[in-house]
């Protein structure tokens, strides 16, 4: 069988204001039929392009690509008519139902009435939305949004599916289904699928991976030829639990140290050459054991260059005054008859990195708002750095950072005139903005970009933007709501060790996020369902909950979707 | 066109699910039947895209306003609130000295409908309450006023006009002057006096004798009403689809250029002419506007501006991307001179030049023309056809040039 997709020397620029943006600097690839291909790369790799260039939406500036034997730039309606796209937003019409948001692709995409009774239960078996046929798009979940996003591109059943990250922003669970519905297609209807993702874990269910980075195919093979040519490259360090974050930060900085990221109460190292990381000066208590390489260690040996980020120059230590900075006890939220946070009890210590886990809806994000006294409680007692919110919230606002889930800036600003008015915001004045703006520019290394427009920057350079401007005040305390829902893995890292070197100042950080692996960064952490607590402890602690016989070691994901199920059991 | 409906599908093998059972649903019969006729696909992807927009009319509100709730808002407060005709207007009277002729001379404004008299015995007094706004004149009888009648000298009266609306100070100036030269006529014949006339100017006012501004308001305002719907309410919904990613989505599957417009258009012809009609209904049987010309004239010259309105607000969407963006143009573009540059409020022949050029460029100008003249002349077909004509241009350059802006592609 032939290829379903190719692409040769496919190049594609963009204009951005005056600067010119290579989305695409000539790659050449072609897909496997029937099976699922990963289209993995960091933000601004040209993943979404390549989608749009496969389905005619774009034309190429150089090059050609090649869909189900069509000429996808000259002949785009014969691909249209036999590919099926789904955008990364895909556009449903939220103010249609379900079934009539079905009926407009099936019309669109000429599915003959006789076939649709078929058609549409197979669909709504595959996607679960059986019970919600006449409930409007714009009701649903994020994650159900997605399931009727794919259902409506699978009308009629194409023979190539393009996914342009189906699952960013998607909770575990509806992850988890939308995978399941990706390989019965596969399976059942001989579909050929080219999925991209920023997750990396998703790209070790792919029968084969296209690895893109700054335009051009870095590598493409099944997974473990990524993950293989590490074998014995990456160890497992243990150390004293309360070390570890500092047992990290000095991993990275040795020689031969490709990278090194925290894994529940250890290191995860990936050394650049067999052997194993120096350990002798770390003292008798830290042991090295090697383990199995995964995909994400060969994906960050690809990309990662050597540049030494210096994290964060110049955090003043935050002396706490108290060694509890949040304390929260019977935290209720209602809004009418709705229970968004039901009766809420669990405490931070000064310092810590606390993560919140939840699937979309679980009440994290009000959670958050009540914190920062955004969102006067309903009922419940809730201390923040020392302050009973309900009495002083302005007052403990002043000690607390927040960075929203959306990008709060404001684009048409340059980045140093952002940092200025949010200096100014928070009340420093003359010399205090001036210092504090030098070292948010150079401590986030966004000096060179101090003049660009913030709005056109990519997704990551944004966060790290957002993250400076909520440090400006030297706050005692950081909330980060989703502060890395969608940035590539690379730019995530770099959060993280800011993260990491912050909290070694002893500024407490509370996170909430949806990637299981950043669960394992944090200290301690709760998961909330529905608005109420499941589990609160360490990353091992909740792991351990889940262990069975048939699954002795959990993964984060894994313990999460044990913890969800066993709630809707109950 | 498009032969995309014939093209082969893979056979789907219905397979029971081996290895894992659970998902052992049968696919048979998706995809593998008979291909369908090529003109019927693009019959089918019409009626979804028309049936899609007709159901996200209904669900929105703010759709409704804008075609239905806005128009008769306007139309209402246009034929009842606002009118152009100065009625009742206070004017203070200072009669200095009275006497026969003096008060027979303020009966004459008593009698007036334009005027509602309040009369003073001194200037100060007038004018104080011209200063406190209480009254928009003053006419001064002279003390002296019965004696320069008798005479054969001039009688003059003063009369002092508060300026500050131009308009309405002319407008009463110039009503003073009547029932002066009225009741100088009347007085004269009484005492028998020859009145000497070079001329004798006996108007005439034909098609809206009365001179009811609401007769020529109330057909502007259906242009206004027509290119809301047409142009403005048609810009928001077609950029939502740009910002929501919707279109996004519509554009990888077989669906043509033609059909997406045609799916725009074809709803929203038939909102912007539902509103005509319940537009046409209230200015006749409302506000008794007559209607001297054709009714399948009308139709079809609101057809002609419809797809012109309609073709001015695809262009701005498609150009613009942006509901906000879309939006602001479409009110400066198409809103606003189709109030201020279409000769509904305010005539063209009174424009500076370089203005009365710029209107030419205002459909709703011909349509303005157009509708004043069916209401209150009848089928004057040397006005009619030479704007119909300029409307058939526009309509024909804005949907154009709309088809040649919309690629499928998302750049």
């Amino acid at each position: 069988m032939s290829t379903p997709l190719a692409a040769s020397d496919l190049r594609k620029t963009f204009r951005s204001g005056k600067r010119t943006v290579t989305a695409l600097d000539g790659i050449s690839l072609a897909i496997a039929a029937g099976g699922v291909t990963g289209l993995i790369g960091p933000d601004g790799a040209g993943k979404t392009t390549l989608m749009r260039l496969a389905a005619g939406l774009l034309v190429p500036d150089a090059g050609s690509i090649v869909c189900l034997g069509h000429d996808a730039t000259r002949e785009s309606l014969a691909v249209q008519a036999k590919v099926g796209y789904m955008p990364q937003r895909f556009g449903l019409y939220e103010d249609l139902s379900v079934q009539e948001n079905l009926d407009l692709y099936a019309d669109l995409q000429g599915l003959p009435p006789a076939e649709r009774p078929d058609r549409y239960a197979r669909l709504t078996e595959m996607t679960g939305l059986g019970p919600f046929a006449d409930r409007l798009a714009g009701q649903l979940s994020g994650g159900m949004k997605q399931k009727l996003g794919l259902a409506c591109t699978l009308v009629r059943p194409p023979r190539l599916l393009l996914l342009d990250e189906p699952t960013v922003g998607v909770d575990p669970v509806s992850r988890r289904e939308l995978w399941d519905i990706v390989y019965t297609l596969v399976r059942d209807e001989d579909m050929t699928v080219l999925l991209s993702t920023a997750y990396l874990d998703e790209a070790e269910r792919c029968a084969d991976v296209i690895l893109l980075h700054q335009g051009r195919v870095v590598g493409q093979g099944p997974p473990a030829s990524f993950s293989d040519p590490l074998a014995g490259r990456t160890f497992l360090v243990t150390g004293p639990v309360a070390e570890r974050r500092r047992l990290q930060a000095s991993l990275a900085k040795r020689p031969g140290v490709l990278d090194a990221v925290l894994q529940g109460d250890a290191v995860r190292v990936v050394t650049d050459a067999a052997h194993p990381p120096d350990c002798d000066d770390l003292g008798d208590s830290v042991t090295c054991e090697p383990v199995s390489p995964r995909f994400e260690d060969g994906f960050i040996a690809r990309l990662k260059d050597k540049q030494d980020h210096a994290p964060l120059p110049g955090v003043a230590d935050v002396v706490a005054a108290e060694d509890e900075a949040i304390g929260v006890d019977g935290l209720t939220k209602r809004f009418g008859d709705f229970t968004a946070v039901d009766n809420l009890r669990f405490t931070v210590r000064s310092g810590e990195v606390f993560g919140l886990l939840g699937a979309n809806g679980a009440g994290k994000t009000t959670t958050f708002r009540m914190l920062c006294g955004l969102l006067p409680a309903t009922a419940g007692r809730l201390r923040v750095a020392g302050v009973d919110l309900r009495r002083a919230a302005a007052k403990a606002r002043g000690r607390i950072g927040y960075m929203s889930q959306k990008f709060s800036l404001y684009g048409n600003l340059s980045v140093r005139q952002n940092l200025d008015f949010f200096a100014r915001a928070y009340g420093l004045r003359g010399q205090g903005v001036r210092e504090r703006l030098d070292w948010a520019l150079s401590a986030f290394e966004l000096t060179d970009l101090a003049d660009a427009e913030s709005g056109t920057l990519p997704l990551g350079y944004r966060q790290r933007l957002a993250m400076a401007a909520a440090l400006l005040h030297e706050p005692e305390i950081l909330f980060l709501d989703e502060p890395t829902s969608g940035v590539d893995p690379l730019a995530r890292r770099e959060f993280w060790a800011r993260i990491n070197a912050l909290a070694e100042h002893g500024v407490t950080v509370l996170v909430t996020t949806h990637f299981m692996e950043e669960a394992e960064y944090c200290d301690r952490l709760v998961i909330m369902a529905a608005g109420a607590l499941l589990a609160v402890g360490t990353p091992a602690e909740i792991k351990a909950r889940a262990a069975r016989d048939d699954r002795p070691a959990p993964t984060m994901e894994d313990a999460f979707i044990a913890l969800i199920q066993q709630e809707g059991a109950a | 066109m498009s032969t995309t409906s014939h093209e082969q599908r893979p056979d789907l093998a219905s397979e029971s699910g081996s290895g894992s059972g659970s998902e052992s649903g049968s696919v048979s019969g998706s995809g593998s039947g008979q291909p369908a006729a090529p003109g019927c696909g693009r019959n089918r992807r019409l009626r979804g895209l028309l049936r899609k927009e007709w159901l996200q009319i209904l669900r929105d509100p703010s759709s409704i306003a804008i075609a239905f709730v806005l128009p008769v808002a306007l139309l209402l407060l246009f034929g009842y609130g606002v009118s152009l005709d100065s009625k009742h207007v206070p004017v203070g009277i200072v009669i200095e000295l009275p006497g026969p002729e003096a008060a027979s001379f303020a009966g004459a404004f008593r009698q007036s409908q334009y005027f509602a008299p309040v009369f003073y015995a001194t200037r100060q007094e007038a004018r104080a309450a011209l200063r406190a706004h209480e009254l928009d004149g003053i006419v001064v009888i002279p003390a002296d006023f019965a004696q320069r009648l008798k005479g054969d000298r001039d009688a003059p009266v003063q009369v002092i006009v508060n300026g500050v609306n131009a308009n309405s100070a002319r407008l009463l100036s110039a009503y003073v002057q009547g029932v002066w030269s009225t009741w100088m006529q009347r007085e004269l014949s009484d005492r028998l006096i020859p009145v000497v006339q070079p001329v004798n100017p006996e108007t005439r006012i034909w098609f809206n004798p009365e001179v009811r501004s609401r007769n020529y308001l109330v057909p502007g305002l259906l242009v206004v009403n027509m290119t809301l719907v047409g142009a403005l309410l048609t810009a928001l919904v077609f950029a939502r689809e740009w910002e929501r990613g919707t279109l996004e989505a519509l554009m990888v599957t077989p669906v043509t250029l033609r059909e997406i417009l045609l799916g725009k258009l074809l709803p929203y012809f038939v909102l912007g002419m539902g509103g005509m009609v319940l537009s046409v209904l209230m200015a006749l049987f409302l506000f008794q506007v007559p209607m001297r010309g054709s009714l399948w004239v009308l139709a079809a010259c609101s057809t002609l501006f419809l797809l012109a309105a309609l073709g001015m607000g695809l262009l701005i969407s498609i150009v613009t991307r942006n509901q906000f963006v879309a939006g602001m143009i479409a009110i400066l573009a198409t809103f606003l001179p189709a109030f201020l540059l279409s000769g509904f409020l305010f005539d063209i022949d009174s424009m500076p030049v370089a203005v009365q050029a710029i209107t030419h460029l205002v459909a709703a100008r011909y349509f303005v023309a157009i509708l004043q003249t069916l209401f209150l002349a009848g089928d004057v077909w040397s006005v009619i056809l030479p704007n119909a004509a300029a409307l058939v241009l526009m309509a024909a350059f804005f949907l154009g040039l709309s088809r040649r802006r919309l690629h499928k592609r998302i750049e």
